[in-house]
């Protein structure tokens, strides 16, 4: 997954989607699952071609989608991810993305503003100056990427529910999505949203978040996959609407609880 | 002979051709959990070459799903499949009676003989009805193994909300190497029990119709 590409730090959105499609398994752009030879297992057990590509890939989001369902019910709000000694941080940090570790966005600290929108009753921009003023926690917790691997880290942020709490979002909202320098973007459920472990983040292993890991601010969420914890958020929205992320859009699990 | 076999023996009617060696049951539960099994490994071989463990990958042309997004869809699909047939499998298995009846008791020294007796080709299958010691063995094996792979699997995919359990196999990590050890044995009993299949064929017969 950290096969690509390219995103200069001003974004050009014609750019990003060419970008965006390369990342696509190469013969069917369009579809998550590639027929032929990848059935070969199902073709030999049932000795002929059962599985139509489109149509298996149509039943399978089905069931991504009653996963969706089956996460959230099996998802404790009350329950916290394991926490670990200072010791158990892996340093250095493995850098994660589906870009090489030069082309991360860099972002202006003195342009920055954070954008907070949809159902909130204050929209207004925060500053960096601002969040930083804003009570902060450190956790020392395990990041699990979707690819099976996993690195422990220490985080310091503000409790997202905090955050929100101040905006006066609707936490009766569905998701909270958030958007990144890159054109990078995902969302979560609202439960997640004010799990007491979910953070804006600000600093790493006790440094102000370095270019890397996603400066000026991520959104840790240990319950989660390491993909549903946005890097470089820019705007961040409370919403009803479902809409999505850039890897869910391409068939990974949208809820991705652990 | 020993005692034990002979006794077992006793209990079960002595098969005449046309009795039943398989109830409808088994062999629904054992062919769903055959598809199962083929997606959940294929999808898994997958999965694996993302994030190997060890200095090799499968090869891709074995593999199911094109790339890691489809082969999570595969796997987190198959999943209800294998763990809804299999909970089915084990609380019939338990409830008639058959795992009882069939699968114990199994004696080390009967295991040797048996395993012996395989290796010099005088090993006889003449009553499909009642299994050898290797067979107990390996088929109470099998179903272990099948038990690890789920929990462990449930370990990895909730190393947060199942905390408990994945601690239970010595942490998120450790709980990634329990699933792929217990991939390997089922994998290697497949191959085995295929051979075997193919080499008696009236099993398979009686895996099929019943008799």
């Amino acid at each position: 997954m950290s096969r690509i590409r390219k995103n200069p730090a001003g974004v050009d959105p014609e750019l990003l989607v060419k970008d965006a499609a390369k990342l696509m398994p190469e013969p069917t752009r369009r579809l998550f699952l590639r027929g032929g030879a990848s059935l070969g297992a199902l073709a030999f057990l049932t000795g002929c071609d059962i599985v139509d590509s489109a149509s298996a890939e149509h039943v399978l989001m089905k069931i991504s989608y009653f996963n969706d369902r089956a996460q959230a019910w099996l998802f404790n709000p009350n329950k916290l991810a394991p926490t670990y000694p200072d010791s158990a941080v892996r340093r250095p940090f493995p850098f994660n993305a589906y870009y090489p570790e030069e082309d991360a966005p860099e972002v202006d600290k003195d342009d920055y503003k954070l954008e907070v929108g949809g159902l909130v009753d204050n929209k207004k921009s925060w500053t960096l100056d601002e969040l930083y003023a804003l009570p902060q926690e450190t956790q020392i917790t395990r990041l699990v990427c979707v690819e099976g691997w996993s690195a422990i880290g220490k985080w310091t942020g503000t409790p997202l529910r905090e955050f929100l709490r101040r905006v006066g979002a609707d936490t009766r909202a569905k998701y909270v999505w958030f958007r990144c320098a890159e054109g990078y973007s995902t969302s979560i459920d609202m439960p997640t949203a004010l799990h007491p472990q979910t953070q804006m983040t600000f600093k790493f292993d006790g440094e102000i978040l370095p270019r890397k890991y996603g400066f000026p601010m991520k959104v840790r969420m240990p319950t989660k996959l390491g993909f549903k914890n946005p890097k470089y958020v820019m705007e961040m929205a409370v919403t009803d609407k479902y809409l999505g992320g850039y890897w869910e859009d391409q068939g990974y699990n949208w809820f991705s609880g652990i | 002979m020993s005692i034990g076999a002979t006794h077992e023996q006793a209990l079960t009617p002595a098969a005449p051709t046309g009795a039943v060696i398989h109830p409808l049951w088994v062999r629904v539960t054992h062919w769903v959990n055959a598809v199962a099994m083929v997606i959940m490994i294929g999808s898994g071989w997958q999965i694996y070459n993302a994030s190997p463990l060890f200095a090799f990958l499968f090869p891709p042309e074995i593999t199911l799903g094109g790339w890691l997004a489809g082969a999570l869809l595969w796997h987190f699909a198959a999943m209800w499949l294998l763990a809804v047939n299999g909970l089915v499998y084990l609380v019939l298995g338990i409830a008639t009676g058959r795992f009882r009846r069939k699968l114990v008791p199994i004696r080390p020294s009967e295991v040797l003989a048996d395993t012996k007796a395989a290796f010099t080709g005088r090993l006889v299958y003449d009553d499909l009805s009642v299994y050898n010691a290797v067979q107990k063995l390996l088929y109470l094996g099998v179903i272990l193994a099948g038990i690890v792979i789920v929990l462990s699997g449930l370990a990895i995919w909730k190393p947060v909300q199942l905390q408990e359990l994945t601690a239970v196999f010595g942490g998120y990590d450790a709980a990634r190497y329990v699933h792929f050890f217990a991939m390997a044995a089922i994998v290697g009993f497949f191959v085995l029990h295929v051979v075997m299949a193919l080499l008696v064929p009236k099993s398979l017969r009686a895996m099929i119709i019943g008799r």
